[in-house]
């Protein structure tokens, strides 16, 4: 998140899109009702169905899933026709200005930009960005157009390409009526005005697609054009799955990055060099990349890293150019490749997609190990439905783990906030903290290499590993403490970031967290007082990464003249006296710079210092791969042709796994005729792995359902209540073309409608996403039915969005 | 003067549950065995071990929307206390807070108390022949403690305080709902049986939540408490002989070994 939780209460119009926050995170209501007492603020919900968000929501607008790229384009269309952006920040804190390529263009019948290219070993198509770039003079300045009228500046190129999102448009795509679209962008757009704070709030519901990054990139444009990012009250807002899922993408628990979001090497970086030349910029935060690579590369391999050896940087595994994620490593499994798999605190059988194919796949595994505080669907998988252990060889090994109030920690929040856990029991049993299980499983794997030597050995001999306290267990604190960063010379604890060195001097584990834990009598993240009075800030309990700073941009939260936009909600200002940024919070911007370098750089972690409006990535930063602007293509399994742009279908650069995978025929959109999504309800979590082993969840949600309209059901010959059966093609045998399904229980209900899709009536099936085949509760995965397709820049899979067929179970 | 009192904002309420499973693990209440029957409903009533529940309605609207309502169901604790007049065993009685709680030592099992409460909130415990409700967490009450759903509710849709404070709260929202176009917003549990602990705020008519519109005590409770109160003690005492005299066939049927007739 930009913001913070309790920083909604700032806010003047909140958008829950994709995200449902009232059951998955209904803490947050807590803040959305206070903004609604104190300030009259108003909720407005996009989510497909009729959730527990929409009910208590001002305004609901149910859209196809699929098609959020659609609504929040007709967003900025509206925001850019009506002119209700906020221009002065626009025309400062953003490219708006900026000239772009005259080569550059999008083409409305083929749906791709150009540069468009094929490329093989992605099954996709890919870009050559070149004509994407800035313009720029012979001494690499960029060109602008402070009046915004050129054509190729970055405003009109924006306006251009999202000038077919009309109203009518949308609503052919989405299925929500015209007056609901045209309220909620009214409603919404509100917001630009300096003064009102307008805050969108998301989750998996934007993010699960083929689309996904893009449809993340066209809420910052909006945020961009209303001026709210910055602000108290604004933001773009990301809501975090798991208690620590922010800390697992802050440590880089994803092959693409290293901790602190830097980007993993490739294999064509060959030097240390080379890397850090492709992936510095010259100007702003980022250029401060070195300090923190040979800093975090100190933290892995210790005295074993020198200038002499790069910093032993080819001791560090690189990247080949191919996708290690998800979806592909059980690609690689059913392939043969992959030998073995541990997996920590992850179901990958019930959260993961196509999960019935999965199932067979793990049969290749030689061996398996799964820490987890139960003996999840993926542990038991040779005892799962239709499985003979007799034929199964992998050797599975359970080692069981502590709860997250058995053992002590950090953890991170969507706020950034890195809040100390103490324990507050011992784990039962066996049962030992996750960090216990890692200290111990790479002790004796850099002992077992050291004695016998092996595959590129020195990947894991020359690191140094040394966090057991002198009882000979592991010791959190000295986690914390290399987390924090230290002098390699005298071990003193660094006071932050701003410390950190590109000459070996410092070891430090993750940058962003460098600040955090730089005392041990009381260290920032343990600090508990809370504010009596203010803005909710709080900046006295716990430790918000960056540097404290709970709002992020707060450069832009004040006018050209340093003054806040806002009076009422200040973030920071200028102190005229102390020639010198103060405010409510820690400001976002470097000590070292003046008034007039951080006026013309808000965005301080961007080369170019502004928002991104076109979006590429400038001097190693940023960028997606799927285009400088969101583009609306259907989901991989789509009902009806693009209505936009008739000759593009699902969106070209996202990777094909897998062959007869998805719905793209005729025929196929008969089988599968009805659009479906997968969600979370409150009362279960995740893979249920452990709701369904506790009793009262199980009785407010003892069985696994569809959602169905009133209207289907009377189609089916439905009762509420009744079994059916959902299929779609995933569940299409290939072999034999027989087809398989899930039996649920069907929950008839006025809250789906079906829409109209562009004159076609479409039915929609909503489904939770929690049951498997273990606990007290069992019940059929909805992702037996969902794609492994991802998006091109995360492959995180399209569970949002996909066909099925639904009939009465006899 | 002013009572101990919930207010209870349906209009906050988003259904998180927060609230039922705090009651049931403060109350260390068993868990029902339920299954899925079409709605998020569940259980489906409330019982000796399920002593609130939230209830989901839905509703298609005037705007031609949906309303989806949900609000919590439980004891109202009413100052007019049809369970009170009913039980022959004064084993219900009212609390220094106003509250209406079952003496469970004097609870004779009757059942009089289940008939009679227009909310049909009161559940019945078979095995240990006692009636069993809210109990508006006393305990919690009595250690300077907001009611356990009171303090689990995250919106503040459940607030607990001083009746004077919260009905000028809830007078104040319903002003608020209808200026806001909810023009069926109303108290409930304000004037019905006599002024409830539990007080609503609601977006629209009682009916549509699923609660009895004009809930009252019925006129034969009112007529039975009037007659009979003067005679209590001594059905007491009779019905007490009579399970001493009856016990070891009553515990046979109990064990199971003897039908009971």
């Amino acid at each position: 998140m930009t913001n913070h939780w309790n920083d909604y209460q700032h806010s003047d119009v909140i958008m829950a899109i994709g995200g449902n926050t009232a059951e998955n995170h209904p803490i947050s209501m807590k803040w959305i009702e206070k903004a609604r007492e104190t300030k009259g603020a108003k909720l407005i919900c996009v989510d497909p169905r009729l959730c527990r968000t929409a009910a208590v929501s001002d305004i609901f607008v149910p859209i196809r899933p699929g098609t959020n790229i659609a609504y929040l384009g007709g967003l900025i269309n509206y925001i850019l026709e009506n002119e209700k952006y906020h221009k002065e920040y626009v025309e400062n804190y953003t490219n708006a200005p900026f000239l772009i390529n005259e080569n550059f263009s999008f083409d409305d019948v083929t749906g791709l930009f150009t540069g468009a290219e094929d490329d093989p070993v992605r099954s996709a198509t890919k870009y050559n960005m070149a004509d994407w770039q800035y313009r720029t003079d012979e001494d690499g300045n960029i060109l602008k157009d402070p009046t915004l009228e050129d054509p190729f500046c970055s405003f009109q190129l924006l306006k251009k390409h999202f000038s077919k999102y009309t109203i009518s448009n949308i609503s052919k795509m989405t299925g929500a009526p015209e007056e609901t679209l045209r309220a909620s962008y009214d409603l919404f757009s509100s917001t630009g005005q300096a003064g009102k704070a307008g805050n969108i709030l998301y989750a998996m519901g934007i993010t699960q697609f083929t689309h996904g990054a893009q449809n993340t990139r066209a809420i910052a444009i909006i945020q961009l054009l209303l001026g709210n990012l910055g602000i108290a009250g604004g933001g773009v807002n990301a809501q975090r799955g798991q208690s620590n899922v922010q800390g697992a993408t802050d440590m880089a628990m994803l092959f693409h990055i290293i901790p602190g979001y830097n980007p993993t090497p490739q294999q064509t970086h060959a030097t240390l060099e080379d890397y850090l030349t492709a992936t510095t910029p010259e100007k702003n935060w980022w250029s401060n990349r070195p300090k923190y690579i040979v800093s975090l590369l100190k933290a892995f391999y210790g005295d074993n890293a020198t200038p002499a050896n790069e910093f032993g940087y080819q001791w560090l595994p690189k990247l080949d150019g191919l996708d290690h994620s998800h979806i592909p490593a059980y690609k690689y499994m059913r392939d043969g490749e992959v030998e073995g798999m541990i997996c920590v605190a992850d179901n990958p059988l019930v959260g993961g997609s196509s999960t019935r194919a999965k199932l067979q796949y793990q049969k290749n595994l030689k061996w398996l190990v799964s820490v987890d505080v139960v003996e999840n669907e993926t542990a038991a998988f040779w005892k799962g439905p239709g499985m003979n252990p007799a034929e199964i060889d992998t050797e599975v090994f359970i080692l069981p783990a502590a709860f997250s109030f058995e053992r002590e920690g950090n953890k991170a929040n969507s706020g950034r906030w890195i809040q100390w856990m103490w324990k507050a029991q011992d784990p039962p049993g066996d049962a030992m903290s996750d960090l216990w299980i890692v200290n111990e499983m790479f002790k004796r794997l850099q002992a077992l290499y050291n004695a016998e030597g092996g595959e590129v050995p020195e990947q894991i001999t020359k690191m140094a590993w040394d966090y057991d306290g002198p009882d000979g267990q592991v010791d959190i604190v000295k986690v914390a403490m290399e987390l924090n960063g230290y002098k390699a010379a005298d071990g003193s604890l660094l006071t932050n970031f701003v410390g950190l060195q590109a000459d070996g001097s410092t070891v430090c584990g993750n940058w962003l967290y460098s600040g955090y834990y730089n005392n041990l009598e009381n260290p920032g993240t343990k600090k508990r007082i809370k504010e009596k009075e203010g803005l909710g800030f709080n900046k006295d309990w716990s430790f918000a990464w960056p540097l404290n700073r709970r709002i992020v941009y707060s450069r832009a939260s004040c006018d050209l003249e340093g003054k806040p936009w806002n009076p009422a909600a200040p973030v920071i200002w200028w102190d005229e006296a102390q020639q010198k940024w103060v405010g409510n919070d820690v400001p976002d911007i470097p000590g070292s710079w003046d008034f007039e370098y951080s006026t013309a750089n808000p965005f301080i972690m961007l080369p170019e210092g502004v928002g991104r409006l076109f979006s590429i990535g400038y001097q190693g930063v940023g960028g997606l791969r799927d285009g400088p602007l969101p583009t609306h293509y259907e989901p991989a399994d789509s009902p009806v042709p693009n209505l936009l742009y008739p000759q593009a279908t699902f969106n070209p650069v996202s990777q094909r796994f897998y062959e007869d995978h998805t719905v793209e025929t005729d025929e196929d959109r008969a089988k599968y005729p009805h659009v479906a999504t997968s969600y979370r309800l409150v009362e279960h979590y995740q893979s249920g792995s452990v709701t369904r082993n506790q009793p009262w969840l199980n009785e407010m949600m003892p069985e696994m359902f569809a959602e169905i309209s009133e209207e289907h059901a009377a189609e089916l010959g439905i009762n509420n209540g009744d079994y059916i059966l959902i299929e779609s093609k995933r569940l299409q045998s290939s072999d034999n073309g027989e087809q398989g399904n899930i039996k649920v229980k069907a929950c008839v209900t006025k809250r789906l409608k079906p829409m109209l899709i562009n004159g076609e009536l479409k039915h929609l099936v909503g489904m939770p996403m929690h049951w498997g085949f273990m606990g007290m509760n069992t019940g059929a995965s909805a992702n037996d039915l969902t794609a492994s397709v991802g998006d091109p820049n995360t492959t995180i899979p399209e569970y949002k969005a996909f066909l099925c067929n639904v009939r009465r179970a006899e | 003067m002013a009572r101990t009192m919930c207010l209870i904002d349906a209009t906050k309420c988003m259904g998180c549950r927060g609230c039922q499973a705090a009651c049931k693990q403060w109350n260390q209440l068993p868990a029902e065995k339920t299954t899925f029957t079409g709605s998020y409903e569940n259980p489906p009533r409330l019982s000796s071990i399920t002593w609130m529940r939230i209830k989901f309605r839905e509703h298609e609207n005037e705007a031609g929307g949906v309303d989806w309502l949900m609000s919590k169901q439980g004891c109202m604790h009413c100052a007019d206390a049809a369970c009170m007049l009913a039980c022959p065993a004064g084993a219900i009685y009212r609390t220094e807070y106003g509250t209406v709680n079952v003496d469970e030592v004097k609870c004779i099992g009757c059942n009089y108390c289940v008939a009679a409460c227009p909310f049909f909130v009161i559940g019945f415990d078979r095995l240990a022949n006692k009636a069993r409700k809210c109990t508006f967490c006393l305990d919690r009450l009595a250690a300077g403690l907001k009611p356990a759903c009171a303090t689990a509710c995250p919106t503040g849709s459940i607030t607990f305080g001083r009746s004077d404070e919260l009905i000028a709260k809830a007078s104040k929202r319903v002003e608020q709902l209808k200026a806001a176009g909810k023009v069926n917003a109303t108290m409930y549990g304000l004037d019905e049986v006599g002024g409830a602990a539990m007080l609503y705020v609601l977006a629209d008519k009682p009916e549509k939540y699923g609660f009895p519109a004009d809930p009252q005590v019925a006129i034969q409770t009112r007529v039975w408490n009037a007659i009979y109160a003067p005679f209590r003690v001594f059905v007491v005492v009779a019905v007490a002989l009579s399970l001493w005299a009856n016990r070891s066939y009553s515990k046979r049927v109990q064990e199971g070994t003897e039908k009971s007739k």
